[in-house]
């Protein structure tokens, strides 16, 4: 399969955030942050959405509204947690403005499956260079943030009064959570974001109990669903996305299983 | 980021022992903390000698909580000055020790005990979570200290609540702390382990020569180990030795309506009415049911079943 163009940039692609979201996700997760990041993603779609009716490549608008978004919410911090309701409603507000845009701009029905649901086949060379890009800056500066993150989130009480600046933390933070989620819906869509970013990285959690291997393997999950996917959707023609969200509830389950 | 030199370099301590001008661990001068617009310390002055082991009482709401962040200078004094060993406040000040009272969220964390207790020595640095040489160092030293090296390769969720207070204050001992701020170190734990961890606390304190203050609901579990106990309520605070503070009148001022005082076989009971106080607000604070405790609320007997609404009648200062 690796004769044609699209398949190796379909590997490319969905390795990069493959491994981006299985570890930015491992955070989310262990930081409870997972509506949020449901949220992003249709935030995105708003700014996906707006940038075609204005020009703009669509992967640009949806990086610039979930890096907005991210940075507000980590900002709004403790006043936004646990506001579930407030987070829906600005969540279904935006899937709304994103389908008045398309109404606009009479886009093929085509088009709108692809940002909902994913396109990993259809990858340009030029997507791809934005995605290592992504996924470079991303895991560097988690990386730098990495020890404070971990301590914010186990003992915010403690590390506020060990000098953390616990709102910057988690501003930084969501704002490399945003970059993730833009470069995952540019393989599994808007709506499938969990898939990448949650599956994989609430199973390493019930898997393992120190920091390295649990991250470990969450980009190890996600990078097996990913290409095993990307493989299943070549010789089945099922989508991609499908095979994604399928492996990702299998190895979620196996994870529980395992727990016991 | 900045005081690594100031925090790994054991030996360091000032030998504040020798000094002839001996400061004390905490002073308040005319301290007033104001929190959302309620007043919750007004013009306290009080001093804490180093070496000192006090408890923190009070009712819900008074203020022991907010006084602790205020020494951390996480809750910004009012009025008046706050000095720790003759030192200004500074927030991520490596000369304290603190425990926040504990979540019940801690419960369910699968993180290994010695990645946990590490978090809170560099955990306000930058960078990936690796721990240097003199940190893990540090980390077993403490370990050693209160006698949790076993519980330390187990995963929190897998620590019962008295076992992961133990890893609590492992992480309080870390640096060269004078002074620990524990913040009801006690909640959820039954009686038994209750004493364990008091007379653990009571053990390292003395070993370090530091100076503690132990938050609690209740005198009782205090009562062997303080050397004088801190009183808060009403905005006021009172400290001094339990048979000075422990009286009515002083607990009657503190909770603004009338207090007996009952000894005994060598326990005291804060009592408003028939309704014995620290049991009573003991009973609300009481909602961690993640660590499945067996904690005898009944103990007291049928006595004080009707007590709540009763004490609401009696014109009770504290919020519940």
């Amino acid at each position: 399969m690796f004769e044609y163009d699209f398949m190796v940039n379909a590997f490319a692609a969905s390795g990069i955030v493959a491994v981006l979201a299985g570890i930015v996700g491992y955070f989310l997760v262990m930081r409870q942050q997972t509506f949020a990041g449901h949220a992003l993603s249709h935030v995105g779609f708003t700014g996906a959405t707006g940038a075609v009716l204005i020009g703009v490549s669509p992967l640009w608008g949806m990086i610039g509204f979930t890096l907005a978004a991210g940075v507000s919410m980590g900002a709004l911090g403790e006043r936004l947690a646990g506001r579930d309701v407030a987070i829906g409603i600005v969540l279904s507000l935006s899937l709304g403005c994103g389908l008045l845009f398309l109404h606009f701009f009479t886009a093929y029905a085509t088009q709108v499956t692809a940002l909902l649901f994913g396109n990993v086949l259809g990858v340009t060379n030029s997507t791809l260079v934005v995605l290592a890009g992504i996924g470079a800056a991303s895991l560097i500066a988690l990386g730098s943030i990495m020890r404070p993150l971990l301590f914010a989130t186990l003992q915010p009480e403690l590390a506020e009064a060990k000098g953390v600046p616990l709102r910057l933390v988690s501003m930084l933070f969501l704002a490399i959570a945003a970059l993730a989620v833009a470069a995952c819906t540019q393989i599994v869509g808007v709506l499938l974001v969990f898939t990448l970013m949650v599956g994989p990285a609430a199973a390493a959690q019930n898997l393992s109990t120190r920091l390295a291997t649990g991250v470990g393997l969450a980009a190890l999950f996600a990078l097996a669903q990913a290409w095993l996917g990307v493989t299943l959707a070549f010789y089945t023609d099922w989508p991609t996305s499908f095979w994604i969200t399928a492996l990702s509830a299998l190895v979620y389950g196996a994870s529980l299983v395992r727990r016991r | 980021m900045n005081d690594e030199s100031e925090r790994s370099a054991p030996g360091s301590v000032t030998d504040s022992v020798d000094d002839p001008e001996r400061r004390p661990a905490l002073e308040l001068d005319h301290v007033t903390l104001e929190l959302a617009g309620r007043m919750i310390l007004k013009d306290a002055t009080l001093s804490i000698d180093e070496g000192e082991f006090i408890g923190v009482l009070g009712p819900n709401g008074a203020g022991k909580t907010t006084l602790m962040r205020a020494v951390l200078g996480l809750v910004p004094v009012a009025h008046g000055a706050i000095r720790i060993g003759g030192e200004h406040v500074a927030r991520g000040n490596p000369s304290i020790g603190y425990m926040p009272q504990t979540r019940s969220a801690l419960a369910s964390r699968r993180v290994l005990g010695r990645d946990f207790v590490a978090m809170a020595a560099d955990g306000h640095r930058w960078g990936l979570p690796i721990a240097d040489a003199a940190t893990r160092e540090d980390v077993e030293r403490v370990l050693d200290l209160v006698g949790a090296r076993a519980l330390a390769a187990r995963p929190l969720s897998e620590l019962s609540g008295g076992e992961r207070q133990r890893l609590l204050l492992a992480q309080c001992l870390l640096g060269e702390p004078r002074l620990l701020l524990l913040d009801e170190p006690l909640i959820s734990l039954d009686p038994h382990r209750q004493r364990i961890v008091v007379e653990l606390v009571r053990r390292v304190q003395r070993e370090l020569g530091i100076t503690v203050l132990f938050s609690a609901h209740e005198l009782n579990p205090l009562l062997n180990a303080i050397d004088r106990v801190l009183y808060l309520g009403n905005g006021a605070a009172a400290l001094g030795k339990v048979d000075e503070v422990i009286t009515r009148p002083v607990l009657s001022r503190l909770y603004g309506s009338p207090i007996d005082v009952m000894r005994v076989n060598g326990r005291i009971f804060v009592m408003s009415g028939d309704v014995e106080v620290e049991k009573h607000d003991h009973e609300h604070e009481h909602d961690d049911g993640a660590t499945g405790h067996a904690h005898g609320h009944g103990r007291h007997g049928g006595g004080d079943s009707h007590g709540h609404g009763r004490s609401h009648g009696h014109g009770h200062t504290h919020d519940v």
